[in-house]
């Protein structure tokens, strides 16, 4: 499904180097774990492979099912499957969170050749997704993130996600400011999604998050490479002992 | 959980804009009808006014107020505070008068009007026939299928061409017909109120208008009349080289309510076409007036060419106790807009709101705001302005708010948001505020902001293209004026912000 390879990306406006080198490989099916230490480049990843501005391509590429990503607009990426859970979501003021999703789909939708959904079938839909997320009418309504607590935020991007129904799931950092309840609910939102079809990247920063999403496989990540493949027990590795030995052995 | 079905029509609001940027050219209203016209000769003077004046089958009187204000205005010259910039207007090298040939002996009916004229307005998708409009139009298919009527007076160039529903308005007593009709028909009322808001000589513009208004539309709503429908004017200026001097009266009773709409569009011309209209509403006791405009005039090309010069004096007068006005505007044309529809709140415990979004892209220039002159004790305002700035553009808020010593009491909030996109624009924000006693408050908020590159990454990266991701932001930018609206009229206009901002972004 996803495939990057020895991908080098500095800033745009400094000269500094942020990933250096970075392969990975997630086959279809599978869900796929980076942890690593803050400032190590995980974000950066998660937004160049959506497109974000502000970044160069020095080296490497990376496909979603053999199509190069880098050289797609965003919203080309979007349509061909690929979606990132923000770790820190925008607002946009006025735009009501149903509007801003219908808008989404739509527009996905359009850009595939398939027909609109239907108001009621959009209905329909978001409303049984948001009952699963605890996301009540009000949230619906309200305008896209402003005034969302952190837990609303994230839930909101699972909600996203639920209804985009993108094929390449990332997530950055989706547990960070949840409480036990709410990341149970994100997880559960997950795990509704899993399948032979989809795969998911799932970047966070504790283990726990994996004990509710089960990895196929977790990979360390530090100062913009991978240093580390294993099973899930890497991550409880991590939890027991820090990242301290684990980088010292591999840098 | 339940749906509000406000809430699933505004859905589908937004839903179109989207298509609209998608599937539209820029400018849609820029073709001309082809059709004969009578014109008086170019220029202005004396013998222009009489014509004018003749041409509508006016008394004598009416002759003479014209001429009154034609002698004042040669003694006037242009206001030159706005930030506005245009070449030196000739207005010897207009031409004051067009009427389609076939106007000349004026339609008894709506059957009688030639079928291009009633083609052109079927085109710009002004229903002249008296049918329902379903709230909800092609596409809001969450929209709940009530029927409403709206009644439309239909401008062209300097004539009305017809008045739709006037025999259902009249038996509610609401008299709805052309200004030139109101001459003939109700001089009592005219001879009592125009002039009355906007007097003769209240700026080079509206004197000019005075002197030369050729038609508009004129609205009289009885004493504790609900007005049954909507009523609408549409102004469309189509012969070339040709200014467009329209006037409006809308007079509401005491204990009336009547909510009125204006909409405006012109052919794409290379040259510059001039519009100086005035609107006066007056407001007595216990009445309530909404006033919505749709302002989209050729604007211009992307390299500023052509677009109309847009000089207007709007004016209500909550003349008598607990008057209400509320003047609702979304200005996304013209090449240059000078424009402030106002409030005088003479009356005690009077209210007036202004609420605006005004767009200004490509070339584009608007000095727009509004006053609100508080007079009467315990009176209340409220300014919302939104200002969109993309382009070369120049868009400027001008609003005065004045408390009188005797205004007591007396409230007014102001928001005034600019947004800009792009940095080649500009936005400016000019707020005069007097306050003559000291119960009164003014509070006023300004804020100044770019369309972020975040919340367009932010969209983009669910599926929008950066139009669509611009329209986005910008609707929910305009969201607190746009909810403001008329249904109708609210759909029209988020389409138009989407359109009027094509190109403005990548
Ligand atoms: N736009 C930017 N400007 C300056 N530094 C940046 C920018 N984006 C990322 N960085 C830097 O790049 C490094 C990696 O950041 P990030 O990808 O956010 O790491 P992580 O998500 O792993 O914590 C950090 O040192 C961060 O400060
Ligand atoms: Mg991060």
């Amino acid at each position: 499904m996803l495939k990057i390879n020895n991908l080098h990306v500095k800033l745009e406006e400094e000269d500094k180097q942020i990933l250096k080198g970075l392969s990975l490989e997630v086959p279809a099916g599978q869900v796929h774990a980076i942890m690593g230490p803050n400032g190590s480049g995980k974000s950066t990843l998660s937004y160049v492979l959506s497109g974000r501005d502000g970044y160069e391509i020095t080296e490497g590429e990376a496909t979603l099912d053999g199509e190069s990503l880098l050289d797609m607009e965003p919203e080309e990426r979007a349509a061909a499957g690929l979606f990132l859970a923000f770790q820190y979501p925008v607002e946009i003021p006025g735009v009501g969170n149903m509007t801003f999703l219908r808008t989404a789909v739509n527009a996905q939708r359009k850009a595939r050749g398939e027909e609109e959904l239907s108001s009621a079938e959009f209905l329909k839909q978001i409303r049984e997704k948001a009952r699963n997320l605890d996301i009540d009418a009000e949230m619906l309504k309200r305008p896209v993130n402003v005034g969302f607590s952190g837990g609303e935020k994230k839930r909101n991007e699972i909600l996203q996600m639920a209804m985009l129904a993108p094929r390449m799931c990332i997530m950055d950092e989706t547990d960070s400011g949840l409480d036990v309840d709410a990341m149970r609910l994100v997880a559960d939102g997950v795990n509704a999604l899993r399948g032979p079809d989809r795969s998911f990247l799932v970047i966070t920063h504790y283990q726990r998050l994996l004990n509710h999403i089960q990895p196929d496989v977790v990979h360390i990540m530090s100062n913009g490479r991978i240093v580390k493949s294993g099973g899930p027990d890497l991550a409880l590795q991590i939890e027991d002992e820090g990242y301290g030995d684990l980088l010292a052995e591999a840098g | 959980m339940t749906q509000t079905p406000d809430l699933d029509v505004r859905e589908g609001v937004d839903r179109e804009t989207v298509e609209t940027v998608q599937n539209m050219g820029s400018y849609k209203y820029g073709w001309d009808t082809e059709i004969e016209m009578d014109y008086a000769p170019k220029g202005l003077n004396e013998d222009i006014v009489r014509l004018i004046s003749q041409k509508n089958e006016e008394p004598e009187w009416m002759t003479e107020w014209r001429l009154e204000a034609f002698r004042r205005w040669q003694t006037m010259s242009e206001p030159k505070w706005a930030m506005l910039n245009y070449p030196v207007i000739d207005y010897q090298d207009q031409y004051y008068y067009a009427r389609p040939k076939s106007m000349e002996i004026k339609p008894k009916s709506l059957d009688e009007v030639d079928p291009k004229l009633l083609a052109t307005y079927e085109k710009l998708g002004i229903p002249l026939k008296e049918q329902m409009i379903l709230a909800g139009v092609e596409g809001a298919d969450a929209a709940p299928a009530e029927g409403r009527k709206v009644a439309v007076d239909a401008v062209f160039d300097s004539v009305s061409v017809g008045t739709t529903f006037k025999d259902e308005l009249a038996k509610a007593g609401v008299i709805f017909c052309s200004i030139s009709e109101a001459i003939r028909e109700h001089p009592e009322l005219v001879k009592k109120y125009l002039g009355s808001v906007v007097p003769q000589s209240d700026n080079f513009f509206a004197t000019l208008n005075s002197a030369v208004f050729s038609d508009g539309s004129f609205v009289y709503v009885p004493p504790g009349v609900r007005c049954p429908m909507e009523l609408s004017t549409y102004f469309r200026i189509n012969a070339e080289n040709t200014g467009q001097f329209e006037r409006t009266l809308i007079i509401a009773d005491k204990g009336s309510y009547v909510s009125y709409l204006e909409g405006c569009t012109a052919p794409q011309r290379d040259t510059n076409q001039l519009h100086a209209a005035v609107v006066e509403i007056v407001v007595l006791e216990d009445a309530e007036v909404k006033y919505s405009t749709v302002q989209n005039w050729f604007p211009g090309d992307e390299n500023g060419k052509g677009g109309i010069y847009n000089f207007v004096t709007k004016r209500a007068d909550c003349r008598e106790a607990r008057a209400k006005v509320m003047w609702t505007q979304v200005e996304t044309g013209s090449a240059i807009t000078w424009k402030y529809p106002s409030c005088i709140l003479r009356g005690d415990e009077s209210q007036g709101e202004f609420y605006s979004i005004a767009i200004a892209n490509n070339w584009q220039q608007a000095d727009t705001g509004t006053k609100m002159v508080h007079l009467g004790k315990n009176t209340r305002s409220r300014i919302v302005s939104k200002g969109i700035s993309a382009g070369q553009a120049q868009n400027t808020y001008r609003g005065l708010v004045s408390m009188h010593p005797r205004a007591t009491n007396s409230r007014n909030y102001t928001q005034c948001d600019s947004l800009l996109i792009g940095d080649k624009c500009g936005a400016h924000t000019v707020p005069y505020i007097e306050v003559k006693n000291t119960s009164s408050r003014v509070e006023h908020e300004a804020t100044t902001s770019k369309v972020d590159d975040d919340q367009l990454f932010y969209c983009r990266s669910r599926g929008m293209d950066e139009e669509e991701a611009v329209a986005l932001v910008v609707n929910g930018f305009c969201r607190d004026v746009l909810q403001a609206l008329p249904m109708e009229f609210a759909m029209e206009a988020q389409s138009l912000v989407a359109i009027s901002l094509e190109g403005s972004v990548g």
